[in-house]
């Protein structure tokens, strides 16, 4: 007893490692194939190889903990907080199909070696493939539904980058988009079945939704839940009406097709089908919508293989319709059913993958694919022709080989009753019949490929492929064999282990004999066999010769529908759309933001009613209401000339700016006022540096013949206009007539002094409490004046504003005119009185600006007005004595400022952590200065600094960039006239 | 006292308002800085401003919180303006390029037809 305890730790511990194992190692081969040299083809191979090789290993190692035990599991948390665990589980199944993919994938990796030419870029090919092998893998492997969707995910991911290895080919591009278009909805629509399933059943782990079977057959939402899971299952197995991705997706190198898209990932839908088989099967909806889309692909996708060219497009079709026999076997909802159906996946899997093989050899050894010119290779190849007519028998089920196995228990199934329906009546005719086509492709393959006279002017010499090349086939080859004829031997236990997994005790008795006497499905096999010779036979002659796909259908095609369904969705519908709803104008832009804006505000308005304000207003002060009919004035004078008398509109808004600042006076909000009033002198500059840039416009006198669209729209915008400002004047009024609600600021207030160390609140607010908030406002203004700065440098004027003004050209010609006089005097003459006081005033701002900052902390000023002063003092030299004079005189670097002061406040930041505090905490005390008195030093202080000189650069660099404009211009206009000068003097 | 400066914000909005739907360049730049005029006295009113009483201490002891002005609007307005200039400041180059570029002051860069 003691000593069995550690066993089973042990045990556990081993499936743990051995089943993460398994998903990671393809993984991590994939990331280090990735990194191998382009021309590595060995290297690459032996890693994929041994990669293969390694899960198949593991996997067979874990076959006996399975067989005793039904099922291991690995768990490792992953999102706890909605009871998602990274769950990995093997039961027979899954360890049946992690043995199908990683024993064909190493063939496959083995056979790629050969067939992937030394110019393909072969690193990208092994790692798409191995990371698919992964995803395939996990998707098996997933004890957890949600796991399973994000491996699903990943297989049309890689399968569409596979597809897409060739992506110089637009064949390959057009069908991996295809692919991923197609698997993606499905993915999708899995998705949100899955999701229904978690909440029918409450959790997502495999074994409690595979215990819930009748609770979810009998919930509400069982049919969209169905309809939903199907739609994944069906697009990913390539079935009716989806199948038509999957011819297109031979674009793809051959071992892709052969891996991907015949023997794993198109068996990743049948997979989900029959792991959820227990739960979601047996009933009337599950019977006739799988059992539908079973019947037509299977009988359709068998009839139009016949009429295929090309070799890859016939075994495309061919497995869709196998795809579509396994698919119907689910339907049915019988035991024996499925046993069949996993029968099946696998022997499916081994013919179709080495008949990809031959496919691939004989594309790579003659050079084409298309039976028409193919003919009696069988001379050149005899190996690979022997090879190919087994594994062709087998899929056209030849007895003694494991098509034939499979195909009777899907005959004995189809014939039996299982619902009384019309579908049900008509599968043993269907399954003839497709059996059928299925004998005379198969015929027609080998036929046309290998038999009849030798081949005439194909691009290569057809000659054997090497024995490397050839191994993988031939092992699976024998696989057909060994197991169409011993097959209680063979693959007997491992398919008991699989179906016992899946049905649990539904498992029904069946026997794998080859020979079970004269039965109605030998019956049916042989009449099948006969009837597809015949059929053949009448064929041939029209099958030599007639265009790529079956007569009638040949136009009706699911690639060009679904070509034209895309270009309808994202290019008609969306341009519609556009074209409807969107404007590449501004201004209903703006109008209808304007609209949204007012309707959001009208809303609560109209929702919750306005109560009357319990306040009592403050009496009128007749002095305000006359500031503010002066600021009302400049307001609507400011509208109304903005179009055609900018300078005056500019004034009024200054106007309109200076009342404003006034109001800040007068209701307590110095520092505003201070900032708004230097803000108000610089935006001004900048505007009337801009204006000369602007086109001329004069006022004509054509009011009168406005029409009458024209005096809607202004009628429009008027009552737009009239209604915002109503709105807000509503809005105010009743805010301020109401009682504050208890606000923060008392704790502001309260605390500004004890712990900011300043007696200016509003300033120890923006340094201190919300330092943070106010640094990145900073960073905001450095990046737009490098912007601004940015966008000048490529600044070309347009024609009519790169002359002189009118005003410079008077001046020119005046000085030109008499001899005493120099060019540009009469510039440096004008206004000589007023600028020498503005450059007097020079220091004097500096001394303004450095008191407004210090005295920031306590009184009204700070690291804002003061940088904006100090900003107006470098303006002021330029106007005084034009850029050229002070840039000769004064080095002015504002981006250096705009650096140091944002780097300043970062450290000033930072240095709070040396003392172990969080970032921009700050510090205060106050220092005796000789002669200044007493200073409050605050950390606050320094970073103010920071900020300071930040606004200095920032203010400075966009008012030099703007008015450095007009000696670039000059200069650019001298050098072109010197150079004119120069060629006509030579 | 409230009245008037409701109004002035109403009529500040209003007129850059208007002035946003028109079509030139200038237009819009006036009209929206008339309406962070606006907009920054309607944040500054929520702070129910009065007359002399501004948010700097008089003491440095306790004091009584009722004595002063809410200091957070107006902080809140005092980086309104900075930020209002730089963006009128990027907003002008933006239009003196456009005009530069496309020969145009419309707000769309072309003539309407």
């Amino acid at each position: 007893m003691v000593a069995e305890i550690p066993d089973e730790l042990l045990r556990r511990m081993t499936d743990h490692t051995s089943l993460l194992l398994l998903i990671v190692m393809p993984f991590a081969g994939a990331v280090a194939a990735g990194f191998l040299p382009s021309n590595a083809r060995n290297a690459e191979a032996w890693l994929a190889g041994a990669v293969a090789l390694g899960v198949l290993v593991l996997t067979s190692a874990c076959y006996p903990a399975i067989a005793a035990g039904g099922a291991i599991r690995a768990e490792i948390e992953w999102i706890p907080a909605l009871g998602l665990n990274f769950t990995l589980r093997m039961d027979g199944f899954a360890w049946l199909f992690a043995m199908l993919i990683s024993a064909i994938g190493f063939l496959v990796v083995l056979y790629a070696r050969y067939y992937m030419s030394p110019e393909d870029p072969v690193p990208r090919f092994f790692s798409f493939f191995l990371a698919f092998m992964g995803a395939m893998l996990g998707i098996v492997l997933s004890g957890n539904l949600i796991l399973l969707i994000i491996f699903w995910e990943l297989t049309s991911i890689f399968s569409f980058l596979l597809i897409g290895y060739w992506h110089h080919n637009a064949g390959a591009r057009d069908g991996a988009r295809m692919a991923l278009t197609i698997t993606g909805i499905g993915g999708l629509g899995l998705l949100a079945g899955v999701l229904l399933i978690g909440h029918i059943v409450g959790s997502y782990d495999l074994e409690q939704v595979l215990a819930s079977g009748d609770q979810i057959r009998s919930h509400e939402l069982y049919i969209p839940t169905l309809v939903l899971v199907l739609l994944g299952a069906l697009t990913k197995s390539a079935q009716f009406p989806f199948h038509f991705w999957l011819p297109n997706a031979m674009a793809a190198p051959t071992p892709v097709s052969a891996y991907l898209h015949s023997a794993t990932m198109v068996k990743a839908g049948v997979f989900l089908m029959a792991r959820l088989w227990p739960v979601l099967a047996g009933t009337e909806e599950w019977f006739w919508i799988v059992g539908l889309a079973g019947m037509a692909s299977f009988v359709l996708g068998a009839y139009f293989a016949i009429f295929q060219q090309d070799i890859k497009g016939l075994l495309a079709y061919s497995t869709i319709s196998h795809l579509g026999l396994i698919t119907m076997l689910l339907s049915l909802g019988s035991p024996l059913g499925a046993v069949a159906a996993i029968f099946h996946m696998m022997n499916h899997a081994t013919f179709k993958a080495s008949l990809f093989m031959a496919a691939g050899i004989i594309d790579h050894e003659s050079g084409t694919r298309d039976i028409r010119r193919l003919s009696g290779l069988f001379r050149f190849m005899p190996i690979t022709a022997t090879l190919a007519m087994v594994a062709s028998a087998a899929m056209a089920g030849v007895p003694l080989l494991n098509g034939f196995l499979s195909k009777e228990m899907f005959f004995a199934e189809a014939a039996a009753t299982h619902q009384i329906s019309i579908l049900d009546t008509a599968a043993p005719y269907a399954a003839v019949l497709g059996s059928a086509f299925a004998v005379a492709y198969s015929i027609r393959f080998i036929h046309g490929v290998f038999f009849g006279p030798p081949p005439l002017d194909l691009p290569r010499d057809p000659h054997e492929a090497p024995f490397l090349m050839r191994f993988p086939m031939q092992l699976l080859v024998l696989a057909c064999l060994v197991v169409g004829t011993i097959p209680g031997l063979t693959i007997g236990p491992f398919l008991h282990t699989a179906v016992t997994s899946v049905l649990g005790p539904a498992t029904p008795q069946y026997s794998l004999a080859v020979w079970h006497g004269f039965t109605l499905p030998l019956m049916m096999s042989v009449a099948a066999l006969i009837g597809g010779a015949i059929l053949f036979l009448s064929l041939k002659t029209y099958l030599a010769n007639c265009e790529e796909g079956p007569p009638v259908f040949r136009r009706l095609k699911g690639q060009r529908i679904f070509e034209r369904a895309m270009v309808t969705v994202s290019w008609r519908w969306a341009r519609f759309v556009e074209s409807q709803l969107g404007t590449r104008r501004l201004q209903p832009q703006l109008r209808l933001l304007v609209w949204i804006a007012f309707a959001a505000a009208l809303w609560p308005l109209y929702s919750l009613g306005l109560d009357p304000g319990g306040v009592t207003w403050a009496e009128s002060d007749p002095a305000f209401a006359a500031v503010w009919a002066i600021g009302i004035f400049c307001a609507l004078g400011a509208a109304w000339q903005a179009k055609f008398h900018r300078l005056a509109a500019l004034i009024l808004l200054g106007g309109a700016g200076l009342v404003t600042c006034i109001t800040f006076v007068w209701l307590s909000a110095p520092d505003l006022a201070v900032t708004q009033l230097l803000v108000e002198i610089v935006t001004t500059v900048l505007l009337l540096l801009g204006l000369r840039w602007l086109p001329k416009r004069f006022e004509d006198n054509s009011l009168g013949l406005v029409t009458l669209a024209a005096k809607l729209r202004r009628l429009r915008d008027l009552a737009t206009a009239v209604a915002a400002g109503l709105g807000m004047t509503l809005i105010s009024y009743a805010v301020m007539t109401r009682m504050p609600p208890a606000t923060i600021a008392d704790y502001f207030l309260e605390r500004a002094y004890s712990d900011g160390g300043g007696k200016n609140v509003v300033n120890v607010i923006l340094v201190d409490f919300r330092g943070f908030d106010t640094f990145g406002e900073i960073t905001v203004l450095g990046v737009v004046a490098l912007t601004v700065f940015a966008l000048l440098r490529r600044f070309r004027p347009a024609p009519d504003s790169v002359e002189s003004p009118e005003q410079q050209r008077v001046q020119k010609a005046f000085d030109e005119a008499r001899p005493d006089r120099e060019a540009g005097d009469t510039v440096s003459d004008y206004l000589l009185v007023p600028s020498v006081i503005m450059q007097w005033l020079f220091p004097v701002i500096i001394v303004f600006a450095a008191y407004l900052f210090l005295r920031g902390h306590d009184l009204p000023g700070g690291g804002f007005a003061a940088g904006v002063a100090m900003a107006a003092a470098f303006i002021l030299q330029y106007m005084a004595a034009g850029t050229i004079w002070v840039e000769a005189r004064l080095r002015v670097l504002p981006v250096n400022w705009i650096g140091f002061g944002l780097l300043f406040a970062a450290m000033v930041g930072m240095g709070s952590w040396l003392a172990g505090y969080p970032f921009l905490t700050s510090h205060s005390q106050y220092l005796e200065l000789p002669l200044v008195g007493s200073v409050p030093v605050a950390s606050a202080t320094l970073f103010d600094l920071g900020v300071f000189s930040l606004v200095v650069g920032a203010t400075v660099l966009m008012l030099i960039a703007l008015a450095h404009q007009s000696i670039r211009r000059l200069r650019a206009s001298r050098i072109a006239a010197e150079a004119e000068a120069a060629s006509e003097a030579a | 006292m409230e009245l008037t400066l409701a109004i002035a914000i109403g009529v500040l909005t209003g007129s850059g308002v208007w002035l946003l739907l028109r079509p030139r360049t200038f237009q819009l730049i006036i009209g929206l800085s008339l309406i962070s005029y606006g907009v920054n006295l309607f944040i500054f009113s929520m702070g129910r401003p009065r007359f002399g009483a501004p948010p700097v201490l008089l003491t440095d002891g306790a004091i009584n919180p009722a004595d002063y002005t809410d200091p957070v609007p107006q902080a809140l307005v005092l980086t309104a303006i900075v930020i209002g200039f730089a963006t009128t400041a990027l907003f002008l180059v933006v239009l003196l390029v456009s005009r530069g570029l496309t020969g145009s002051d419309h707000v769309d860069g072309r003539e309407p037809r």
